[in-house]
């Protein structure tokens, strides 16, 4: 976004023209200044929660919302999230430390015989920096992964993601044996990637269909609260 | 005068158009959609179907040569829909193999990234600069990290394309393994689409 980044002492900044720096230095997947930036924030004695939240979720709000509009595409956005996970790198510990408010727990992979995984890890990062706690399980996870990592019994919500035409079936498997162990509705089912659309999500019994890692913020703090809102009724 | 129209990918184009000649099909005209369309696979069902409704009425036929291509069973749907065939098989990788080979072989090879003739020729415009890797060579780990080899599925022999495959291969940071698939089960899809 700016021009003249080299003219911008970061230490000099206010806070909150830093915050306004460090969202356009993640929009600009400017790893080494968010480090900076965040390392400041923390010196002046900033909770960990508000500099994720106030910076770099707020940046990567941003971005998504360009990369949906056609603005940024996925090399910009790929550069970004790098610069956002050299930020969450210093704040993860710190935000369990500092007990920062959690939203709920998910277990993530790409389905088995797919190794495609930039979208997981976007999603991934998004929801960490949204207060998931988030296990990814990498690439080509098959169903007894999933299971058996669901069986630690702290997880709200299972993502799963496929590239290919030829691995999207396998979320149908996963959710089917799900629902023979008789454990399908204890989680919220998300899935995602390329080629999957909304009614392929339906039509294998997922709970939602989440077309970017954006939407698949909105839509899990979205669930989640009606998993929460159904519990209390 | 009527006859069948071939509405294929702009990324088979040169191979469409040899096995036209090399066959003597005179009946097949030969229309493409851009090849770029495959860096949009939402797009390729709908723009196949505008060009399916503009040209069926000039032809007996419309074969549709596209394979399902990352449109999730969309374009498989629409063709249906239409009343036209298309290419089994879920890409031109697979039909180049050959559908079953594949579907065997490919179990044991999904850390492969494909090329064939056409993507050697246009790597940079369709693999390198989309995907950003001209302006940010940084991010070629996160793209192809995962991969363990380069198959380059050869159509043809020639040894151009071999040499760049080779360059391909070190740019990716992949060894490379060159195959001969020739047109695989594209020339048996074409070779059904009779005159009328």
């Amino acid at each position: 976004m700016s021009d003249d980044q080299d003219d911008i002492i970061l230490s000099e900044l206010s806070d909150d023209d830093l915050v306004l720096q460090m969202q356009d230095d993640l929009y600009d997947g400017m790893k080494p200044e968010i480090i900076e930036s965040v390392n400041i924030l923390l010196e002046r004695k900033w909770l960990p929660y508000d500099i994720l939240t106030k910076a770099l979720v707020e940046g990567m709000r941003v971005v998504g919302d360009d990369f949906r509009d056609g603005i940024l595409f996925v090399p910009e956005v790929l550069l970004a999230a790098g610069a956002m996970k050299g930020g969450m790198s210093i704040l993860k510990p710190l935000l369990i430390e500092t007990g920062a408010p959690r939203l709920g727990a998910m277990v993530i992979g790409t389905v088995k015989g797919d190794i495609h995984d930039i979208g997981k890890n976007l999603v991934t990062m998004m929801m960490e920096g949204a207060g998931f706690d988030v296990t990814d399980l990498g690439i080509n996870n098959a169903v007894e992964g999933y299971l058996g990592e669901l069986e630690s019994g702290k997880y709200d919500i299972l993502g799963m993601s496929a590239l290919l035409t030829t691995t999207m079936p396998y979320m149908k498997i996963v959710i089917d044996t799900m629902v023979e162990k008789g454990i399908r509705d204890d989680y919220i089912v998300l899935c995602g990637g390329a080629p999957l659309n909304a009614e392929f999500g339906a039509a294998i019994g997922a709970d939602a269909y989440c077309s970017d890692a954006a939407v698949a913020v909105e839509t899990a703090k979205e669930l989640m609260a009606k998993k929460h809102n159904q519990v209390g009724a | 005068m009527k006859s069948q129209l071939i509405l294929a990918c702009g990324a088979l184009a040169r191979e469409i158009q040899a096995l036209i000649d090399l066959n003597g099909w005179d009946h097949l005209h030969l229309h493409c959609l851009p090849a770029k369309l495959h860096l949009y696979p939402d797009k390729i069902t709908q723009e196949v179907e505008k060009a399916v409704l503009k040209f069926r009425a000039d032809f007996d036929t419309i074969f549709v040569a596209y394979a399902d291509c990352g449109t999730g069973g969309g374009l498989q749907a629409k063709c249906a829909e239409l009343g036209v065939e298309m290419i089994p098989g879920p890409h031109c990788y697979s039909f180049y193999e050959g559908n079953d080979r594949f579907a065997e072989t490919s179990v044991d090879e999904i850390t492969a990234f494909y090329l064939t003739d056409f993507l050697v020729n246009q790597f940079d415009a369709f693999v390198w600069k989309p995907m950003g890797l001209d302006r940010h060579p940084e991010l070629r780990d996160t793209y192809f990290g995962n991969y363990t080899k380069l198959v380059y599925q050869a159509q043809t022999n020639n040894p151009d394309l071999d040499a760049k495959a080779i360059v391909i291969a070190a740019k990716m940071g992949l060894p490379l393994e060159r195959r001969f698939t020739g047109y695989g089960d594209l020339e048996v899809a074409l070779a059904a689409v009779h005159p009328t």
